[in-house]
């Protein structure tokens, strides 16, 4: 026992000084030069914050491609020579768009033509019907780039408010998880974040009647039926389906005013201007609808030709509006809907609370367990509070360099540790004592209760670091939080009992070469 | 220095001996909380039901019925309106809204345009939609099952099957008489309190397995006891640590009750309780259950015969 050996001896001090240099920075107001400049980075329940979980509906970009699939099979069909009828309708059917009632002579174009939509499309023909669908792969990739994209816009959208440092992740298949520290009030975020903003322009159809697309609900199949919402109506227009130009061509958008209204005004690129420039030409004095997201926000009507890519959108804005719809379409459109499934914040007062209560609970558990100890076991109890200190200092080292998050069930996880980590002293101490009842000497009597007790504090702590390591995986949110401080104070407070007390035990043992153990 | 002892050296408790009335006595507490359980139910947190949950300071003290009166107007179904620590912290509840993920938006935003300006901070904001509730439930469900299934398997390859099963045994029963705890107090049952759950069932065992362990080693060192004599003596060598770490672990987590804030306050209850449960069952249902399942020497030696050599005393 007292040949503690040398490497044994080097291990349990580099340990140490690596858990000080590491845990250090945490406790100094400003940072060194000399020391790792590692914190442990606290929770959004601990610092404030909003933390959002979004889910992206890729069966809308699956939907609305394969609708764009079906207006392309249209125009293959019918626009280009010789027309290839079919008297069965296009449908799209689950995730296959089918072509009915195709004459027999025609299969062999038809299926020529609707090849050349999407190399991803396999197109096959049963009878007379024309069956075209996406393979698997192409399906995923899609999903897969539709969260991508999704994620890019919801990272912009969010930058654009001025959130700092804000956490945008991809969860599960579909999911997302944005992190905003210092968040207090979402709502904003959420609305912009609610919205796909996809805008696009198309002309009015002045010669169809609305009155009667709504009586008889027949519209021209070139054109659809949208609404504009206004103070709680809903103004009908009839528009052509067809786009004259869309959001992707924007590369500005700004909120001002105009006439003391406030107003959005955009810039087109290049190719999207000289189009915004033809289309204007062309169509002087009929009405341009501008639709968002399936809505017509005005129809203004065309005065002149706009060339100079450069236009304004009007509508009934307030301020905050113009400059929320600026700030979507600078930063793009969602090529799907987002939804939120979950919504946790916490405000900057309970943040301090619960960290000012954290450390309350932790010091007053910490004094009251070393008293405890000291009371219990005297001086090898306070070599057990020291362990106990180091412990807390490992747990701090482990959790800055992991760069794991404590949260206030991580905290409690700590609290428990203090109290179950001095168990391994214990399992010791009494170990000892026994010994030395039985008459053992010093030495001997430490030898044999530390060799004893080992097995025991091996097989009841790897128990329960299975159990944490388990919540680990499995768990999510505050299970999570509190498995990571469990864990480390499980593993620190095996070294801290095994080396360092030890080692302790064996400085002391060395200097005074006791007759008697103050036990 | 005299050292605190409070537990006597050389206690001779007949632990086992009291195991008819241990028995008993647990038999009860489970048979309660299966019954507050089927009866009354869980207390389940938005975070499993699904709903709103905002913690608000008022400014100045709130006036809960006016509140309670204004919130219930909104046609959100039952919310909950009380008091949270002090007169000017709220806390509202609003159950699962109808019509998905959507619906539990508008009704966070309808509250907090009804609380309008006697809103000063929005302490806390959770508002956990359908699909989620469902997912986590089913994620906890998972943690604690395989949590449980590995530590049996950990005990039965270090020890024999009837320590296995005794500490199953023992878990569950702790497990249970929690749960049931929270059933018949209606504390609110929620993600923190899975994690309680877990943390008593890992105090438990590592519990169980100190005597356990001691129970291993005693049965190597005397060969002529008789196996109630030798549990016996196994819990009282023991007793002392038992009661040590219960006392530390017990001191911190009062600590965490009564200063650690109201959010983890029903989670430090519950471990509380974990561990007084946990230590109760280490020593009346874990090691009487190794008597029921007939435990021997025989069974014992035959397989651990390798590991004879290291037990010299």
């Amino acid at each position: 026992m007292v040949n503690y050996p040398r490497w044994a001896i080097a291990f349990t001090l580099i340990i140490c000084v690596w858990g000080i240099v590491f845990a250090s920075s945490n406790f100094l107001r400003e940072s060194s030069q000399f020391l790792p400049d590692s914190k442990v980075r606290l929770g959004l329940d601990l610092q404030g914050g909003a933390h959002l979980l979004l889910e992206v509906e890729v069966d809308e970009v699956v939907k609305a491609t394969l609708e764009s699939i079906e207006s392309l099979a249209r125009r293959e069909l019918r626009r280009r020579k010789p027309r290839i009828k079919y008297t069965g309708g296009i449908r799209t059917e689950g995730n296959t768009v089918v072509i009915r009632g195709i004459n027999p002579g025609d299969l062999e174009t038809a299926l020529e033509r609707l090849n050349t939509i999407d190399r991803d499309l396999v197109v096959t023909n049963v009878d007379n019907s024309i069956l075209m669908k996406f393979t698997k792969e192409a399906l995923l990739a899609r999903r897969q780039r539709a969260i991508e994209q999704s994620i890019e816009v919801v990272r912009r959208r969010v930058d654009e408010t001025g959130v700092s440092e804000p956490t945008i992740q991809q969860q599960g298949s579909k999911r997302i998880i944005v992190q905003m520290p210092g968040i207090e009030d979402p709502e904003r975020i959420k609305k912009l974040l609610g919205q796909t903003a996809k805008l696009n322009f198309h002309m009015v159809n002045e010669e169809a009647d609305v009155s009667v697309a709504i009586r008889t609900g027949v519209v021209p199949p070139s054109s659809k039926l949208i609404y504009e919402e206004n103070a709680g109506q809903n103004i009908p227009y009839i528009v052509y389906r067809e786009v004259v130009v869309n959001g992707e061509r924007l590369v500005d958008a700004q909120a001002t005013f105009q006439d003391g209204q406030p107003i959005v005004s955009f810039r087109f690129d290049a190719q999207g201007g000289q189009t915004f420039g033809r289309v204007t030409t062309e169509n002087v004095n009929k009405r341009l609808a501008i639709v968002l997201d399936g809505k017509v926000v005005s129809a203004p009507n065309i005065q002149t030709p706009i060339m100079g890519g450069s236009g304004i959108i009007t509508g009934r804005f307030t301020v905050q509006e113009t400059v929320d719809l600026a700030l979507v379409l600078r930063a793009g459109a969602l090529p799907a809907p987002l939804i939120i499934l979950e919504e946790r914040t916490v405000g900057p007062g309970l943040g301090a609370d619960s960290i000012a209560a954290g450390k309350l609970a932790s010091l007053v558990g910490f004094i009251a367990v070393v008293v405890f100890m000291v009371a219990s076991y005297g001086l090898f109890g306070f070599m057990a509070a020291i362990a106990l200190v180091f412990n807390l200092i490992l747990i701090m080292a482990l959790l800055s360099v992991l760069g794991a998050t404590l949260t206030l069930p991580g905290i409690a996880g700590i609290v428990l540790t203090i109290g179950m980590a001095v168990d391994a002293n214990v399992l010791i101490l009494e170990r000892i004592k026994e010994e030395v009842r039985n008459g053992r000497s010093p030495i001997s009597a430490i030898d044999s209760g530390y060799r004893r007790a080992l097995t025991t504090i091996i097989d009841s702590n790897l128990t329960t670091l299975i159990a944490a390591l388990l919540l680990f995986n499995f768990g999510t949110g505050p299970i999570k939080g509190f498995a990571v401080t469990l864990s480390m104070g499980i593993v620190s407070s095996m070294f801290t009992a095994i080396m360092l007390t030890r080692f302790l035990i064996v400085i002391w043992l060395r200097q005074k070469r006791p007759s008697k153990l103050p036990i | 220095m005299r050292l605190l002892t409070l537990i006597p050296t050389n206690t001779k408790i007949d632990f086992v001996g009291k195991r008819p009335f241990a028995f008993g006595l647990s038999i009860l507490l489970i048979l309660i909380s299966i019954g507050a359980f089927l009866v009354q139910g869980l207390n389940l947190g938005i975070d499993f039901r699904g709903g709103v949950l905002i913690e608000v300071e008022t400014n100045g003290p709130a006036n809960i019925e006016k509140l309670r009166d204004v919130l219930g107007n909104l046609g959100l179904g039952e919310v909950q309106v009380q008091e949270f620590g002090n007169p000017n912290d709220v806390l509202i509840r609003v159950q699962q809204q109808d019509g998905g993920e959507k619906a539990q938006q508008d009704a966070v935003i309808a509250i907090k345009e009804a609380l309008g300006d006697s809103a000063k901070e929005y302490r806390r904001t959770e508002s956990v939609g359908p699909t989620v509730g469902t997912e986590l439930i089913r994620a906890a469900v998972l943690a604690v099952s395989l949590a449980l299934g590995a530590i049996l398997i950990y005990i039965w390859i270090r020890f024999e099957w009837q320590f296995g099963v005794g500490a199953i045994i023992a878990l569950s029963h702790d497990v249970l008489t929690t749960v049931g705890l929270f059933a018949v107090t209606q504390l609110e049952f929620n993600l923190a309190t899975v994690a309680a759950v877990l943390t008593i069932a890992g105090y438990s065992i590592n519990d169980t397995v100190v005597i356990y362990d001691r129970v291993r080693e005693e049965l190597r060192r005397y060969k002529k006891l008789s196996i109630p004599d030798l549990l016996n003596l196994s819990i009282n060598r023991t007793l002392s640590r038992t009661f040590l770490t219960s006392v530390t672990t017990l001191i911190a987590l009062v600590a965490l009750a009564t200063l650690g804030g109201p959010i983890i306050r029903d989670f430090s209850y519950a471990m509380i309780w974990g561990v007084l449960i946990g230590t109760y069952s280490s020593i009346f249902v874990a090691v009487p259950a190794l008597l029921v399942f007939k435990l021997s020497r025989e069974s014992f030696s035959s397989s651990n015969s390798g590991s004879e050599g290291e037990i010299k005393s």
